[in-house]
Parts: structure tokens; C-alpha cells; sequence
């Protein structure tokens, strides 16, 4: 979306009836928990980010963390081939870092595709991005990628096109790029070492040839960080993302940050490999071992002050629809859509993310209120706090439904996004089974307490005895806002004497399938 | 011989079909197949087989041992 629009749309609420569009768009299933306080991630606001780039990402839900309680994205899997082998990635199912592994996604012709697009854009207004992210490489499918993004922007103009490639053939595609207007490019990039490169690709076909070992790496790292620097000269805003393997480049990474940077990446997302035996990925089957929390905090930490981390990344799949952390596909399989009689609404979409922008201010309003009390306490501690909640902001969700957690790091400057943590959820059939609680502490086992809606008296007792404190309440109010009261009267108990503080144990990173099996 | 694709293995990914340069890759029921009338092992074009190198999966993209071996014209 350009700049003109975006200021159409957010002086479209005068013009168009915001409680009848609400009504509707809670109708067709997306409807937003109102009435409720919240606050927004650590980037809640434009921040020191130049005006230009902001209206690019202010509602992208993959580069802005305050954008993803809010607003949407979608893939569509047209592009299937991919030119190279990673050592994470089994191509017998999908790439199991960015898919579920284990289920085929259904392909679509780029003509499918569209229609698709506009079907979701219809049923859910604040889907504002397309990405193309395979599930091959987009750039090794460039005719069906580049087609679909020529039918989507012809249908849904205001639509933001992404896509996300490994990079081998970047620099041939990357005028095209710009002349579709795609303004947000994802690079894979896991090392600038081509010695380490070797550990994680066994092969690359380039040239109508199949390379191997060093002589791969050498030419994929020369044209990733060629492609990188040709996108940013053209002022597309490029985000890179890294799989931190431990033993591998978990070091290294610090370094690829430094080189990204200087070619002017915009943000760095740090994923944690997943590697379970059941996906048949060469480090899954050799027992290489993925991240704690712990470990990819703090490389992430690390790299922050070099520059923007993305922290909220769900790995998602290439065929996912719907808030990040949620996926709404099966609604939209090729046999529904085509049945489907989808109308272009655009004066309804624009409507409805005005309204969400309203919200967004009144978030930040909240937390301001609450920061401004908190600059008086003197403290060093760092709690962290797990939230429930089903997006907007908000705590919304009961602690045995929750599919995720979002976790926030509390200081006397207020609350941070550090991440989330993926958790099956414990409540199933109206009755918690003690294993699958367990399994909850462990992912959140970091966190002094855990922010829901509502609560049971049996997980309850259990989390204390872990030592989280549950806290409910704040229900149905703003996370960030909520999060640093409870902060504030944590230091007020430490300083008492009520409570002692002290470290927390580490966590664990779920393994298994990203998505539930709909 | 000519190459021949094995069904099982293929995951339909698409990535041989544009690579060969005898045209001589297609869809069919779901994956792809190899026609052995056109195939040409890829003799007088590249170096080695591109199906082979592309494919994703090792050994599925194999000679027909069934059939002789691409004979280039003189």
C-alpha cells in the first residue's frame, strides 16, 4: 500500500459507517474481543523509525511486532521447486522450518491464487500482506511467483507483496521486484562463512549444475549478499532471516548481523532450528539439537543493539492465513474458495483497519499512563511474564486454551516483547491432563508469572508450585498496560520483603508440528 | 537409456520440468514422468543430467535400465 492510500484509509472512518463495518467483519468471522485496555509490543509506536518506512511496515504484521497483534498476512504455495538442499529442510514433505512437515500443502496455479487472495481479503479485513514463500523458493519458481503478484495487484491494489527467498537467484530478479512494487524482501541467510555454509547446505543447483561442499557455500553467501545489497540500493526494505543452529552458527551469527547490517538490512529475525527425528531433516535425523529460549534470547540480545530483532516470528507455513501464530487455511482450500462468490469490498477494509488504528492509539495511550508512575521505581531486576491471548492486544484467552504464550520482559523502562512459546494446549474436552500441563510450565518455565483471562483451580495450584504466579486479574485488558502494573506491584512486594526475587529456570522450545492439525 | 522418474519418491515439486531441455518432462496424475522418446540423458546439452542434480530427492531420478542407452546422432 502507498502512502496516498494509507491516508485514505485512515480517513475513510469518517466517511463509512465504523460500527455497521465492525458488525459485519465480526459476522464473517473476524470478529476483535472490543471494550477491552491494551498495549502494544516494544515498537509500539513509530519510534525513531523515518516516516517513509514506517507507513511501510506500520501494518505488516512481519516487521512491525506492535503490527502483528493486529493485522494479517497470508501465503499462497505457488511456488513448489526450490533450487538448493538445506541440512534443516526435508523436501519429501514440506520445509519443516517454515511448514508443518508431514502434510503436502495443496499447490495453486498463480490464477487459483488470486482468487484465493481475494477471498480472504474479503473475510478478513485486516489481512494486509501476501507473501510468497514457497514451499520451495519462490525465485526458483519466478513465473508462477511473479504472475500472481501481477493478478493480486491488479485485484487488491491496496495489498502489501512480500516474499521470502534463500537468495541464490536474487540478483537476477531484482529489477523485477521493483517494478512489481514488492517492497518487502526476505532473505534466508545463515552464515557469511562459506566453512559453516558447508554444515548446513549439501547442495546448490545453479547454472545447470549441482554444486557441493565449499564451492556451494561460496556461491550462495557471494549472491545473498550481493541480492541484499542490490534490493536495498532500490530502497525495498529487507528483513534476513537466520536459523540459529547450536554447534554450528549460533556464534557466527553475531557476525552475519554486523554483515547484514552494514548492506542495510532493516531487521534480523534469529529462529531456533527445529529438528525433531519424525521430520526426517538430515540435523533431525543426526540429533543435531535446536535452541533453549534462553540460548536464542540472548544471541538475540546480543545482536539488538546492532538493530531492529524480530522476536514474534511464528515459522510459519507457506500456504498460512490469518494473524501470525494462528492459521485460518482450511477456510480457504481451493474447492471453498472457488466457491465462494467473493466481492472486493475495499471502502469496508479500509474502514475496518482505521478502527484498528484507533485501538492502536488508545494502547499506547494506556501504556504511556503506566510508564510514566513506573519511571519512579529503582530497580535492576528483569521478570518475565507469559501472556494468553488471542491478538489485539489484548488478554484474552483462558490459560487452558491458550496455543501460545507471549512472553514480555519487564524493567523500570517498561515491558518488552522477548517471544513466544508454543504450547499444546491443556485444556481439552473440558478436563487439563496433568502431562500436557506439564509440558505448558516447561515452555514458560522462565517467567515469574502468566497473564490469562481466566483460569482453573488445578493448573492453578500447579503453577505455584512451579513458582509462576497466574494472575487473571487483568482480563480482557491491554497486555503491555496490564504487564508493567503487575510489575510495579512485584518491585512494591520485593521491596517490602513480601517476596523474595530470584532467577528463573530455563525453557524449552516445542518441537512438533507449528500448526495444529485443523 | 533415458531417465525415468520413480513415482514414490517424486514430491511433485516441479523443479526438473523446466530444467530439461529436450521438453521432455510433464505432470501426470499427480507427479511428474519422464517421456523416454525424447529424453536424451542430457548428451550435448550439460554435463550432467539435470533432472538428477535438481531433484530433491536422491535416486528418483534414474536411468530405465530397461531400455539402451541414448545414442547421440553423429
Amino acid at each position: 500500500m502507498n502512502v496516498s492510500a494509507l491516508d485514505e484509509a485512515s480517513s475513510a472512518g469518517s466517511a463509512v459507517d465504523i460500527g455497521k463495518v465492525m458488525q459485519i467483519a465480526a459476522r464473517k468471522g473476524c470478529g476483535r474481543s472490543g471494550g477491552g485496555k491494551a498495549s502494544c509490543g516494544s515498537q509500539a509506536g513509530q519510534g525513531d523509525l523515518p516516516t517513509e518506512i514506517w507507513e511501510k511496515v506500520k501494518n505488516h504484521p512481519c516487521y512491525s511486532e506492535a503490527a502483528h497483534h493486529h493485522y494479517a498476512r497470508m501465503h499462497v504455495a505457488v511456488a513448489p521447486a526450490c533450487n538448493m538442499q538445506c541440512n534443516y529442510c526435508n523436501r519429501k514433505y514440506d520445509c519443516a522450518n517454515e511448514s508443518r512437515p508431514g502434510v503436502v500443502s495443496e499447490k495453486l496455479t498463480p490464477e487459483q491464487a488470486a482468487k484465493n487472495v481475494l477471498a480472504v481479503a474479503s473475510t478478513i479485513p485486516q489481512m494486509t500482506v501476501l507473501g510468497i514463500a514457497g514451499p520451495g523458493d519462490p525465485l526458483a519458481n519466478p513465473k508462477k511467483t511473479f504472475k500472481t503478484f501481477e493478478l493480486v495487484a491488479k485485484a487488491a491494489p491496496d495489498i502489501k507483496l512480500c516474499l521470502s527467498t534463500n537468495g541464490l537467484m536474487l540478483p537476477d530478479h531484482v529489477d523485477t521486484i521493483a517494478r512489481f512494487k514488492i517492497d518487502h524482501v526476505t532473505i534466508t541467510i545463515n552464515m557469511v562463512d562459506p566453512e559453516i555454509g558447508a554444515k548446513i547446505y549439501p547442495w546448490i543447483f545453479y547454472n545447470h549444475k549441482r554444486y557441493t561442499g565449499l564451492e556451494a557455500a561460496k556461491i550462495l553467501n557471494e549472491r545473498q549478499l550481493k541480492g541484499l545489497e542490490m534490493l536495498t540500493e532500490r530502497g525495498i526494505l529487507c528483513k534476513i532471516n537466520s536459523v540459529m543452529i547450536p554447534g554450528i552458527n549460533d556464534q557466527h551469527l553475531v557476525k552475519v548481523n554486523k554483515a547484514i547490517k552494514s548492506r542495510g538490512a532493516f531487521l534480523h529475525n534469529i529462529m531456533p532450528l527445529i529438528s525433531a527425528p519424525e521430520h526426517g531433516t538430515e540435523f533431525g535425523l543426526n540429533g543435531q539439537r535446536g535452541p533453549t529460549a534462553q540460548e536464542l534470547k540472548a544471541l538475540q540480545d546480543a545482536c539488538e543493539g546492532e538493530m531492529n530483532l524480530m522476536r514474534h516470528c511464528r515459522q510459519c507455513r507457506a500456504d498460512a492465513v490469518g494473524l501470525l501464530g494462528e492459521d485460518r487455511s482450511a477456510e480457504f482450500t481451493t474447492e471453498k474458495v472457488m466457491a465462494m462468490d467473493v466481492k472486493y469490498d475495499l471502502p469496508m477494509r479500509k474502514a475496518y483497519q482505521a478502527k484498528i488504528e484507533q485501538e492502536r492509539v488508545a494502547k499506547l495511550a494506556g501504556k504511556q499512563e503506566e510508564i510514566v508512575e513506573l519511571a519512579s521505581k529503582m530497580s535492576d531486576i528483569k521478570p518475565m511474564v507469559a501472556v494468553a491471548t488471542k491478538g489485539a492486544g489484548v488478554i484474552n484467552e483462558h490459560f487452558g486454551h491458550a496455543k501460545e504464550f507471549q512472553v514480555y520482559e519487564l524493567s523500570t523502562t517498561g515491558a518488552k516483547f522477548v517471544g513466544h512459546r508454543r504450547v499444546d494446549h491443556y485444556c481439552r474436552g473440558g478436563c487439563g491432563e496433568e502431562e500436557r500441563l506439564a509440558t505448558v510450565i516447561s515452555a514458560i518455565n522462565d517467567c515469574h508469572a502468566v497473564l490469562v483471562a481466566k483460569i482453573g483451580g488445578c493448573p492453578k495450584s500447579n503453577l505455584l508450585k512451579a513458582g509462576i504466579e497466574p494472575v487473571d486479574q487483568y482480563a480482557h485488558e491491554f497486555i503491555e498496560k496490564s504487564a508493567i502494573a503487575w510489575f510495579k506491584s512485584y518491585l512494591e512486594k520485593v521491596q517490602s520483603g513480601e517476596i523474595q526475587h530470584t532467577e528463573r529456570g530455563e525453557a524449552a522450545i516445542r518441537q512438533g508440528a507449528l500448526i495444529p492439525a485443523a | 537409456m533415458p531417465f525415468k522418474i520413480i513415482a514414490s519418491q517424486c514430491t511433485s515439486c516441479s523443479a526438473c520440468e523446466p530444467e530439461c531441455p529436450n521438453v521432455a518432462i510433464s505432470e501426470k496424475g499427480g507427479t511428474f514422468v519422464i517421456d523416454p522418446k525424447k529424453c536424451t540423458e542430457c548428451v550435448g546439452h550439460f554435463d550432467e543430467p539435470q533432472c538428477v542434480a535438481v531433484c530433491p530427492v536422491d535416486n528418483t531420478c534414474v536411468l530405465d535400465t530397461s531400455l539402451p542407452r541414448y545414442q547421440a546422432r553423429a
